[in-house]
């Protein structure tokens, strides 16, 4: 029997895999953003620790307004340019899908009335957000990822809409992976707050510049982190239309909706390794073990 | 009595000669005979297409709103930038294979000129730089044999009316100041709203009755020549047929800053349909002596960017 082994907020700003200077990323940076990229480290070394077959992550960089899409081609490879931040982030990627998982989502999702697409097309690029997610949890790539889309009805309808579907996906998400063989680690790839700054300085990694966009973005961060940290999770559910609009979040893409919905609305703490802020934009990294994994 | 030699021609007026609103979404590219419609819109192209080359244009400027940037504007300057392009929603249509031939001179003159407007720019020339869905079937529809080479320049997610004028007006500055004859092409759709489900292409239909009498609005304005009433329209139009992705409906705001903010253009819709419940048009302007004169206007006009005043969006 499947099981969720581990999940965890993963937030994809490149400037952190800019900053590592992984070999794979042509440019190079002098430093930046460490508190985030500690805290990625000590994710990495709790995952350590845990026995895993495969990454399922869903990205808000694979916008898909119809239906929820799943990578569906074996092995990909390929280069990822940033379209935001193109002089940061230039990644050569290799990477291998659980295709026969991701068909048993997809199938999952179906079933429970969503709409649903397997991504076939082998010239497809895989999406930034699903690989800097993966790089920073798992810079090895040595397990097979499934990434998810990001169905955009947050937009269409409203955050009570996406919610609906992403819990339902959640649930489908939970069902699959009990069913398959697979022990699996859950990555929601978004930032809390996501308001930018709309200029750059001359050093991108130049952090005297970086900081919260504004003193409220925080006070919303802070919120939801002190609220997951406690377990609090159908509160952040239930508050989620507030924070989406009022914090400009990126939650609004599903990822953590779905989570939370995947992970059974966990009540037990959240472990923090790390929050900072990317171009203003505000970045928690989270995780928790289920207690049947522990 | 002139003495210049009376077999040198005259040159041709630098400026903005022809303007194109052309839908991005890949059907009529990839899967034109899937639908009556889609047929449609890519005869619709070709149509453009030899309008547009009718007025000799040496430059085609691409705004697309399917290219979102957040350090300010973006602009394409590798000069043949090449590349396999799938679509992350239509990747079941198929793969775009492109090489396109950009103007990597009149990109960093475009920057240079929105720059001195108070905008922030930057040019972009890295292999593999995604380019967006909308410029690539735009250029691939438009000008297959790339005769006339592209400058694309993206869409400010934040940017509202007094940034995206700017931005226009910069254009404008950029063309008159290189003497450039400019054809300018705006990529977006009129509505926007996607069935959210999968269709049979031939029952494609616009979305809701609202929308295709919103839409049906906009392009009786445009084939009669009225581009900035259109403009000063865009935030009702945003209000009421616009899925709020981004913070408004600037398509328009950019497309009469660059062509002069008047309403002397010759108008005319080479196609309307559907694509995917969306409002797809082939819309070409030509500037005339005459026209629909301008309106008492609502909407300010701004010359300069004074930058970024903190407001939330």
């Amino acid at each position: 029997m499947g099981q969720i082994v581990f999940g965890a907020l993963a937030p994809h700003p490149p400037h952190l895999v800019y900053a590592a200077n992984p070999p794979q990323n042509e440019p190079t940076a002098e430093c930046g953003w460490e508190t985030l990229r500690w805290g990625y480290e000590r994710l990495a070394d709790r995952l350590s620790t845990i026995e895993y077959d495969t990454i399922v992550v869903l990205s808000p960089h694979w916008q898909t307004y119809v239906g929820t899409h799943f990578l569906g081609v074996e092995r990909f490879h390929s280069l990822s340019v940033d379209p935001i931040f193109p002089n940061l982030f230039r990644y050569r990627y290799d990477l291998t899908v659980d295709v026969p998982l991701a068909e048993q989502l997809c199938a999952a999702a179906s079933e429970a009335g969503l709409v649903t697409k397997m991504m076939r097309n082998p010239d497809f690029r895989v999406d930034y957000g699903t690989i800097v997610s993966c790089h920073l949890t798992n810079p090895t790539w040595d397990k097979p990822i499934v990434s998810i889309s990001s169905q955009r009805s947050a937009a269409f309808y409203s955050v009570e809409v996406m919610q609906e579907q992403m819990l339902a996906l959640g649930r489908a998400t939970a069902r699959a992976i009990e069913a398959s063989d697979r022990r699996v680690v859950l990555l929601a790839s978004e930032s809390l707050s996501h308001r930018h700054f709309v200029s750059e300085a001359d050093i991108p990694e130049d952090m005297s510049r970086e900081h919260i966009t504004n003193h409220h973005q925080y006070l919303w961060d802070m919120k939801l982190i002190e609220m997951l940290r406690t377990g609090r999770t159908r509160e952040v559910v239930d508050l989620m239309p507030e924070f989406t609009e009022q914090a400009v979040s990126e939650s609004d893409s599903g990822a953590l909706t779905w989570l939370i919905s995947a992970l059974s609305f966990p009540r037990y703490t959240a472990e923090l390794y790390g929050y900072g802020t990317v171009i203003g934009t505000g970045n928690a990294v989270m995780g928790w073990v289920p207690r049947e994994a522990r | 009595m002139s003495d210049s030699d009376p077999t040198e021609l005259e040159a041709p007026e630098p400026g903005t000669v022809y303007g194109l609103l052309v839908p991005g979404l890949p059907q009529p590219l990839l899967c034109p005979g899937a639908g009556a419609g889609y047929q449609r819109l890519h005869d619709a192209f070709a149509a453009a297409r030899r309008q547009l080359l009718a007025h000799e244009p040496d430059l085609l400027l691409v705004y697309s709103t399917m290219w979102p940037s957040i350090i300010g504007h973006q602009i394409q300057a590798d000069p043949q930038p090449e590349w396999v392009h799938v679509d992350e929603l239509f990747h079941d249509l198929g793969s775009i294979p492109y090489r396109f031939r950009i103007d990597e001179g009149f990109a960093h003159q475009l920057r240079d000129a929105l720059d001195a407007r108070g905008l922030t720019a930057r040019t972009v020339a890295y292999h593999g730089f995604p380019i967006d869905t909308g410029s690539v079937v735009a250029l691939k529809l438009l000008n297959p044999d790339n005769s006339v080479p592209a400058v694309i320049i993206s869409s400010n997610v934040y940017s509202d009316r007094a940034e995206t004028v700017v931005v226009g007006k910069a254009c404008r500055d950029a063309i008159l100041a290189g003497g450039r004859r400019a054809a300018v092409v705006v990529v977006g759709t009129l509505s926007n709203r996607l069935f959210t489900d999968w269709i049979d292409p031939a029952d494609d239909r616009i979305h809701s009755l609202k929308d295709d009498e919103w839409n049906r609005k906009i392009l009786e304005f445009l084939g009669q020549g009225r581009l900035e009433d259109t403009a000063q329209l865009s935030r009702e139009i945003h209000r009421q047929i616009r899925v709020p992705k981004v913070v408004n409906f600037k398509s328009m705001w950019f497309w009469s800053a660059v062509m002069g903010q008047h309403n002397q253009f010759d108008g005319e819709v080479f196609a309307y349909e559907a694509l995917h419940g969306t409002g797809g048009a082939v819309v070409g302007l030509a500037p005339c002596g005459s026209g629909v004169g301008d309106k008492e206007f609502d909407e300010d006009d701004v010359e300069q960017f004074h930058g970024d005043r903190d407001v939330l969006a």
